[in-house]
């Protein structure tokens, strides 16, 4: 056969257009035929998809504040902590409890911030973020977060990956899986850090068992944006493209012999490979945005560049079609001297944050973008005190049970506040939310049914809500 | 319960039985498949069925439902009205049945009356394909015979002619050649070895070269790596801490060995699963019980190391199902399974055989280390003790250790000591344990490790002051400089039996705190018995592998059938169960499975007869006219190409190189990656130590694994995450692997060296140069229409890079006697397409 006659063949069946794919286009087109979404679609697993239903949101921008930040002294004002400061909490509050360094007879820690209502609608904040706060009537704040893990791993995969299990696919790989991605030359799931490490690394980004096409790739801020970006040295564009060119024909005559469609792909990949190499350092250049707008992110100063430079990136990377967009801030996990350290972290986050929500809006982006803060849990209302010899460095445990995050953009009803913990912070009382809740709700925004979202693996359909997950139906617009 | 529905049954007679009250039969012609065998499995089997019998009565076999409980037939053909099982379902007795859940609807009970009216019509099911026996079918006749070279090709051949297919033809010389190098041992056929497979006009030649091949050292290294997959292996512990497990490796040098002396797989699976319990236990069955201390550790400060070992003695269980059976236990850790024979009971009968096992290191010395290390010994000894003793070590360990074990013992009495005592646990394996035996009885290994957690985390108990005064720092570094004196001796990580083993116990909803039933350990009622006597592991291992289990041939056979085909004849590798794929061919697979035995469970002979198969030898270009018919080549009327994975991708362009350094076994070695990569580790704590020398070139398989930050390119080319078994890879394509293959340092060394390969080792023009760089980076010489286009590509870039100085010397810093520094360059150019041609980084 040669490579005309093969070429012709092709073109009948559409084949060859894009098919960037492999073999986890089977377990695609497997999904796509039993929900009812496979006409049309083609072979590449990042082609665009329908969601299930008409959606409110087309991106998400996933702010995630790894270690869990205190929700007492931010979010959900507790006076009444107050008059227990220094004591035990009644015993009735803490039976049965099992947390992570702390007893549960461990004294309770008022908190020193001073909340002052916000906007029009008027939702307290803590005086250490008033730029969030400036925001309140954008934001939906959820006080009856809680989880079921109670260490920062565990947590951090049950909040990416549904369970506290290690292998699952994660929510960013679920949202590219279900719905594909819009741009042609960047990846479709972006993950950017700031400050350290985080627990679960690259765990809360990983494909698990979806193709690998559908893991976050590392947004790295110092060397290459993207891994082996950069050509050589030496090694200019045009002899990349003479280079590329050369493969190409190559690649093009081998699958004239063999006739496999995966060359094709490989093809498309390398041309792909290469329309990225020009995106990503565009998409870094900040030299055209405003001074205005550097300013208000913060991008060129301390303690904010790092974390303002990862959310101007997120903004710019939703107006490019990412889809999911995965902004690690690590680490709130104040166990020792809360009251400075807390401090820290919101100097630093405070800032980029609220120009993130400011920016979206004025551009018209967030009604399309799903923004979300928060960690992995939240903080006791119960002091910890690793060294019984400095009286001031107190500071909190890890508290599962009750803590806040916030939502806005696509899908979602700002200005208000869902949900209720009790006067210690220590249990919800009202409208509780799960991890596995805010999965559904992220998802519907999404246009996506978490019940419908399913992989097959093992024997069985896997989703990421695992077997539980609510729609909160107060959190949408 | 037992008891009450006995009481029941003996209290019921017929003459109280008053038809009226009872639901009418339904008026229709009953078919046991549609109505009743669904309301059985629902509402009567989980205490009538296969797995337990209440009253003695089971309701899932003809014989056995007629046949009746304790007291007597239940069913009575023909007279439902005075059927027990009627009047019981229908609660017009006491006792009502079932006894938990909603009563049975009138409708349901009418279909029940119904049934047993119209004669207890009952279809008996087979138990699904893979519970039932092996066959050792004969292979089939084929018309074509002489294509045939094996009985899998009968299987084949039968397949095909009965679809009208005929067979592709026997793919060429040098495509054979690559691909059955590349399957045996991951490596591409040297020049040397294309030419001589090409001089060897013997009609056995290829034969001749597959033995070559299966006697390779190398075998073992490309066999070992699908194993490792499914053995989760990795260097660390996972988790946040993700503590680096510096004997890993241990384990998987055992491996290589193993699979290259052909260890049978019968013993290859009691040696991995119950080493330690044979009469004839030695250091290598030991090590190869480090199969299973490759599962997660989690050591984040506040996690209960209790939660942490269950979920490893678990996935132990769960591995063991899914490697061995192809079954997915795991399922059952909450619940009963929902599709296969597996009761949630079973599964933590079968996670009871591990339960027992505790984790230990062990010394297991290489060839050639342990003579040194014990002359060395004694000074080494007498200088640590005089170490230790300077600095006043061990009183302050005394005090150390009464401390924390005032916190183990008594736990809220001192908040310090508390979180010191969490940490230790963390630090320490089996931290208890240890703390709290006689310190004379410890192990030599248990006691460093009490030191070394002293000498580490003095701070966690003590003011800083404290600690500063013993010079703990000190004697770390000095300590260290005696042990960088000693030789090296090589450790084991195994699993031996527990001393003092925990009971085990049914975690309600899978939860690990809410204990529900205690369990001994046992295996699955729908398989065959264990042998009588055979009790514990080792008997557990030897259940698996005797002739009469069903599953575990059947699975081996099938994945070493994935590894050289590219998809198994089940195509769901990990799962036999009635969620998984049916077998394309399920003659063949008995008929594999049972020759497989017959052969004493010998790898190599199988993997010998499938690469010697017409099936195998055929040529793997498309077939455009089956395109709709077989899509995905399960008929295998040809062969298929298929994308190499991530180790063999980097094993080929180093190889190419000329750089691959072919040393067997060892310790991983961690190759240059970029800085940013490990940082992202939890707080940056995986310190990525670039290995020197030619430990930078080893093979794929040896690149260290980090779980929380895994090396990329083993990652973008689809290595598995190492958490769970994984018997299958994916095979997927991305831009990024592109890029990788473009731009990652390694790859451009490759080129770089490969480049110099072509410059030294082949003399004469452009074309002469050419043939040299295909045969030894694709086994084969270019057409006319590649050399054209590869010349007007050399052309171009060397007239591009006369201009450009630096970029020479960039691609090639070295200036070559006779040869212009451009046209060098040029041919590292030339060299990167090569390493990225689609058949480079594939199996044709």
């Amino acid at each position: 056969m040669d490579l005309e006659q093969f070429r012709r063949i092709q073109s009948r069946r559409k084949f060859f257009k894009e098919c960037a794919g492999g073999i986890g286009t089977i377990a695609l087109a497997q999904m796509l035929e039993r929900e009812g979404r496979a006409a049309g679609v083609e072979q590449n697993p990042l082609t665009p998809r329908k969601p299930h239903f008409k959606p409110k949101a087309k991106n998400v921008i996933f702010m995630f504040m790894e270690g869990g930040p205190s929700q007492i002294d931010l979010f959900d004002p507790k006076p009444e902590l107050q008059k227990w400061h220094g004591k035990p909490l009644p015993a009735e509050l803490t039976k049965d409890l099992r947390l992570a360094f702390t007893k549960p007879n461990a004294a309770v820690l008022g908190s020193p911030r001073v909340f002052t209502p916000h906007g029009k609608s008027g939702i307290e904040f803590s005086d250490f973020i008033p730029n969030i706060g400036s925001c309140a009537d954008d934001l939906c704040l959820v006080r009856s977060m809680y989880t079921d893990a109670f260490n920062h791993h565990p947590g951090q995969l049950m909040l990416f990956g549904g369970s506290i299990q290690v292998g699952r696919p994660t929510m960013g790989a679920w949202v590219l899986y279900g719905l594909g991605s819009e741009s042609q030359n960047l990846p479709g799931f972006v993950v950017l850090s700031s400050g350290v490490g985080t627990s679960g690394g690259s765990s809360n980004w990983s494909s698990g068992y979806l193709p690998s096409t559908y893991q976050g790739v590392v947004f790295r801020s110092s060397g290459d944006p993207v891994l082996y970006l950069s050509n050589p040295p030496g090694i200019t564009r045009e002899m990349e493209r003479a280079q590329l060119d050369t493969l190409k024909d190559l690649n093009e005559e081998h699958l004239a012999s063999t006739g496999d469609m995966e060359i094709a792909s490989r093809i498309s990949s390398y041309e792909l490979g290469f329309r990225m190499q020009m995106a990503a350092p565009e998409l870094s250049d900040f030299s055209k945005e405003t001074p205005e707008t550097l300013a208000m992110y913060g991008v060129n100063e301390e303690p904010t560049r790092q974390f303002a430079t990862n959310c101007l990136l997120a903004r710019r990377m939703v107006e490019r079609g990412v889809r999911f967009v995965m902004l690690n801030h690590a680490s709130w996990d104040d166990h020792t001297d809360l009251n400075k350290k807390l401090k820290t972290h919101c100097d630093t986050a405070d800032k980029p944050t609220a120009a993130l929500i400011k920016d979206l809006k004025q551009r018209g982006l967030l009604e399309d973008t799903l923004v979300v803060w928060g960690g992995e849990f939240g903080r006791t209302p119960m002091c910890e005190i690793r060294n019984p010899r400095d009286a001031n460095n107190a500071g909190r445990d890890h508290h599962p049970l009750a803590y806040s995050l916030f939502l806005a953009g696509g899908g979602i009803k700002g200005g208000q506040v869902i949900g209720k913990t009790d006067d210690l912070c220590m249990n919800v009382v009202e409208d509780k939310v799960h991890v596995h809740d805010l999965q559904a709700t992220l998802l519907h925004c999404l246009g996506l049914d978490h019940t419908r979202l399913t992989v097959p693996h093992m024997g069985r359909d896997f989703r990421l809500t695992d077997v539980a997950g609510n729609l909160v139906p107060k959190m949408l617009a | 319960m037992l008891c009450g529905a006995l009481a029941c049954l003996l209290a019921w007679t017929p003459a109280r039985a008053a038809d009226a009250t009872l639901p009418p039969p339904a008026k229709i012609k009953v078919e046991f498949t549609r109505d009743i065998e669904p309301l059985l499995t629902k509402r009567c089997l989980v205490c009538h069925g296969a797995q337990q019998q209440m009253s003695g009565l089971r309701l899932d076999q003809k014989a056995a439902a007629l046949k009746g409980g304790a007291s007597g037939a239940d069913i009575l053909p023909g007279k439902s009205a005075e059927s027990r099982l009627i009047l019981l379902v229908a609660g017009v007795e006491k006792k009502v049945m079932p006894p938990a859940g909603a009563h049975l609807t009138a409708e349901e009970v009418g279909l029940l009356r119904a049934w047993i009216d119209q004669g207890v019509q009952w279809t008996e099911r087979a138990p699904h394909w893979s519970f039932q026996k092996i066959q050792h079918p004969a292979p089939p006749a084929v018309s074509n015979s002489k294509w045939a070279r094996n009985a899998v090709d009968n299987f084949i051949l039968a397949r095909l002619e009965k679809e009208g297919i005929a067979p592709s033809a026997e793919a060429g010389k040098l495509t054979l050649l690559r691909r059955v190098s590349l399957d045996l041992t991951g490596l591409p056929p040297t020049a040397e070895e294309v030419s001589a497979f090409l001089n060897d006009t013997r009609p056995d030649a290829y034969e001749r070269t597959v033995d070559q091949l299966l006697a390779s050292p190398h075998y073992g290294e490309k066999w070992a790596r699908y194993w490792l997959d499914q053995a989760r292996y990795a260097d660390s512990d996972g988790y946040e801490k993700d503590r680096s497990r510096p004997w890993a490796w241990r384990y998987r040098h055992w491996l290589i060995d193993a699979i290259n002396r052909d260890l049978p797989f019968d013993q290859f699976t009691i040696q991995q699963l119950a080493g330690d319990l044979l009469p004839n236990r030695n250091m290598d069955t030991l090590v190869a019980t480090g199969f299973n201390r490759n599962t997660l550790t989690n050591r984040e400060g506040g996690t209960d190391p209790e939660q942490f070992r269950d979920e490893q003695v678990l996935d132990r269980a769960a591995t063991l199902g899914t490697v061995w059976m192809g079954l997915t236990v795991g399922c059952a850790q909450c619940h009963n399974h929902k599709y296969d024979p597996i009761s949630q009971k079973e599964f933590y009968q079968l996670s009871a055989y591990f339960n027992t096992q505790e984790e230990t290191n062990i010394q297991a010395p290489l060839p050639g280390e342990l003579g040194p290390y014990l002359a060395a010994r004694p000074e080494f000894d007498r200088k640590r003790k005089a170490l230790l003793e300077e600095y006043k070590i061990p009183e302050a360990m005394a005090d150390y250790e009464a401390k924390l074990r005032e916190s183990a013992l008594h736990p809220g009495t001192h908040d310090d000591w508390d979180f010191a005592y969490g940490e230790f646990t963390h630090t320490v394996d089996n931290a208890r344990k240890v703390l709290l035996m006689d310190p004379a009885k410890r192990s030599e290994l248990q006691q460093t490790a009490m030191l070394d957690v002293f000498l580490g985390s003095c701070g966690n108990l003590y003011p800083k002051e404290h600690c500063d005064d013993l010079k703990v720092k000190d004697v770390r570094t000095k300590l260290n400089e005696l042990i960088a004196k000693l030789p090296p001796v090589s450790y084991a990580p195994v699993l031996l039996e527990n001393d003092a083993p925990p009971k085990a116990y049914i975690h309600i909803k899978g939860d690990w705190r809410e204990h529900g039933e205690e369990v001994k350990p046992g295996t699955l009622a729908s398989l065959p018995p264990l042998p009588a006597g055979d009790t514990g592991r080792l008997g557990l291992a030897r259940w698996l592998v005797s002739p009469e289990h069903p599953l575990t041939s059947r699975v081996a056979v099938n994945r070493i059938w994935q590894e050289i085909f590219g998809r198994g004849i089940v195509l769901t590798s990990e799962d036999f169960g009635t969620q998984g794929d049916r077998p394309t061919h399920p003659e063949l697979l008995d008929w594999l499975a049972s020759e497989f035995m017959q052969r004493g469970w010998s790898s190599k002979q199988m993997v010998r007869l499938l690469v010697t198969s017409a099936t195998y030898r055929q040529a793997s270009n498309a077939r455009p006219e089956l395109a709709a018919k077989d899509p995905d080549n399960t008929l295998y009327a040809r062969q298929s190409r298929l994308r190499l994975p991530a180790e063999l991708i980097r094993d080929g362009a180093l190889s190419a190189a000329g750089l691959l350094d072919l040393r067997i076994g060892g310790k991983s070695v961690r190759p240059p990656q970029p800085k940013g990569v490990a940082e992202l580790s939890y707080g940056g704590s995986v310190k990525w130590e670039e290995s020197t020398g030619s430990d930078r070139y080893r093979r794929g398989l040896y690149i260290l694994f980090q779980r929380t930050v895994p090396y990329p390119q083993l990652m973008t080319f689809d290595a598995p995450s190492a958490s769970l078994a994984c018997t299958r890879r994916e095979r997927t394509d991305t831009p990024l692997q592109a890029l990788n293959l473009l731009n990652d340092p390694v790859f451009f060394e490759a080129a770089q060296g490969l480049a110099l390969r072509i410059m030294h080792e082949a003399s004469g023009g452009f074309r002469e140069r050419l043939n040299y760089a295909y045969a030894i980076t694709l086994g084969r010489a270019p057409t006319a229409h590649e050399a054209e286009r590869m010349g007007k590509y050399f052309d171009e870039t060397r007239s591009t890079l006369q201009k450009t100085h630096d970029t020479i010397a960039a691609l090639f810093p070295n200036q070559l006697e006779g040869t212009p520094q451009a046209e060098t360059a040029a041919w590292v150019e030339l060299s990167r397409v090569l390493l990225n041609l689609d058949e480079f980084i594939t199996r044709d």
